[in-house]
């Protein structure tokens, strides 16, 4: 049997040019094994060997990342090579990204596959999760000798397997959010049972259906003064002004809009209309108070209950639109209300 | 947008249909809905008895406001 053909991808530091300061290095590549890649030939032992290593600056990569990916492919592409390993980039941001891409690229570009290796929170893993076969790895360089046999136990399947190296779990990768159709011997409800009472024993189980983790912030201090409080309105149920002046998405929202208030005594249909594509828009565009509660706000100030209604609202559409994006909007909102000293929100959603 | 918008501080409460997604992704102050397409309507009544739902729902809203809290907490 011939030895698969390996080619190694790192960046200026690995490869022991340099570090910050040699960051502007342009890609250039080598013969055989160079740093890392000394420990992966090790592990890939006689089913392949490392041709060959491509290197380039993270610096150079991060600023020219089109026209470096080219170059970069067009060295890989010289040595012939089976597969491509990039990395392992740990937590180093611009490393995972360009081991990341690099990786993608060598996928699409040149149809051979590729591993790649890095932190779970490295933002190169967020790019690349879902293209790329990532191998999960501690966040600094001490994790080295337990990240490259992985990383070549991985690209060694990936080309027995012809691209299909089976689950995340089996494979040791970053899961990828792919949904795969397979047989279980039970029925679902005989799983759940079992899964029910599991847990009513106490006994470790384990979710067929984990739910994404979310961070938690701390409960804002309880309103004491209402009477002379200035009250926010917030929404994610998509009402804007009719005509929707900023085009706010009608899912997957990029932006929100802030919109005057000040004298609105209503949200009445003849100003106001939901953007949002996830529900039925019929109600909301009938009578938009029924997302957007100017009217009875209004009221409540006039009678005194809290002391003015805030002369903005802010509006976004919250179908499929990405937590990182409801992230950014949420705090530029927080900043300006903030900085206008308003006391309290109230944040209605469809 | 309600965490990253309590997190300068500012409390914020939730009106919204979905209290366990609500729940899931962290807000601290919820106040359960009516529907999803009139969260704060209900068309099933006349326009003056939806405005004393929203009414409702809002008060309740300002009660949450200035209750102290320590955990998530459905009103």
């Amino acid at each position: 049997m011939t030895k698969k053909r390996i080619v190694h991808y790192i960046n200026q530091f690995f490869a022991g040019i340099g570090g910050e300061e040699k960051a502007d290095t342009r890609p250039e590549s080598r013969t055989g094994a160079v740093g890392p890649g000394m420990a992966l030939a090790h592990e890939l032992g006689g089913a392949a060997e490392v041709v060959g290593t491509v290197i380039c600056g993270d610096g150079y990569y991060a600023e020219n990342m089109e026209s470096a990916t080219e170059e970069i492919l067009k060295l890989i592409a010289a040595f012939e090579p089976d597969a491509v390993v990039t990395g392992p980039a740990f937590n180093a941001g611009r490393y995972g990204t360009a081991a990341g891409g690099v990786a993608d690229a060598v996928q699409k570009k040149l149809g051979i596959p590729a591993v790649s290796g890095m932190y779970e929170e490295n933002p190169g893993a967020d790019m690349f999760r879902k293209s790329v076969f990532i191998v999960p790895t501690a966040d600094s360089a001490r994790g080295i000798k337990s990240a490259v046999p992985a990383m070549a136990k991985l690209v060694l399947k990936l080309i027995e397997t012809n691209g299909n190296p089976g689950s995340p779990e089996e494979a040791g990768y970053i899961p990828r959010g792919v949904r795969v159709n397979f047989f279980r011997e039970k029925p679902g409800a005989d799983r759940a049972v079992e899964m029910l009472v599991k847990k009513l024993n106490n006994e470790g189980f384990e979710t067929e259906y984990p739910m994404p983790s979310f961070d938690r912030v701390a409960p804002g201090e309880a309103v004491k003064d209402l009477k002379n409080a200035t009250i926010a309105l917030v929404t994610s149920g998509g009402i804007v002004p009719k005509g929707n002046p900023d085009h706010i998405e009608a899912s997957s929202a990029m932006k929100f809009g802030t919109y005057d208030i000040s004298g609105v005594q209503t949200a009445d249909a003849e100003h106001y209309a939901t953007a949002h594509g996830g529900y039925d828009p019929t109600y909301a565009n009938s009578d938009p108070n029924r997302v957007l509660p100017v009217d009875v706000l209004r009221d409540m100030e006039k009678e005194g209950v809290f002391k003015k209604l805030y002369n903005y609202f802010s509006s976004t559409v919250g179908n499929g639109t990405s937590i990182a994006n409801a992230k950014k909007f949420g705090t530029a909102i927080g900043e300006q209300l903030k900085k206008d000293g308003v006391d309290a929100v109230i944040l209605t959603s469809t | 947008m309600v965490k990253a918008i309590e997190a300068f501080g500012i409390p914020v409460v939730h009106i919204c249909t979905i209290v366990p997604i609500s729940q899931t992704v962290g807000a601290n102050r919820i106040v359960p809905a009516v529907a999803i397409p009139y969260p704060l309507g209900d068309i099933s009544k006349s326009p003056e008895e939806e405005k004393q739902i929203r009414r409702a729902i809002l008060e309740k809203s300002m009660r949450a406001l200035q209750t102290p809290i320590s955990e998530q907490t459905v009103f």
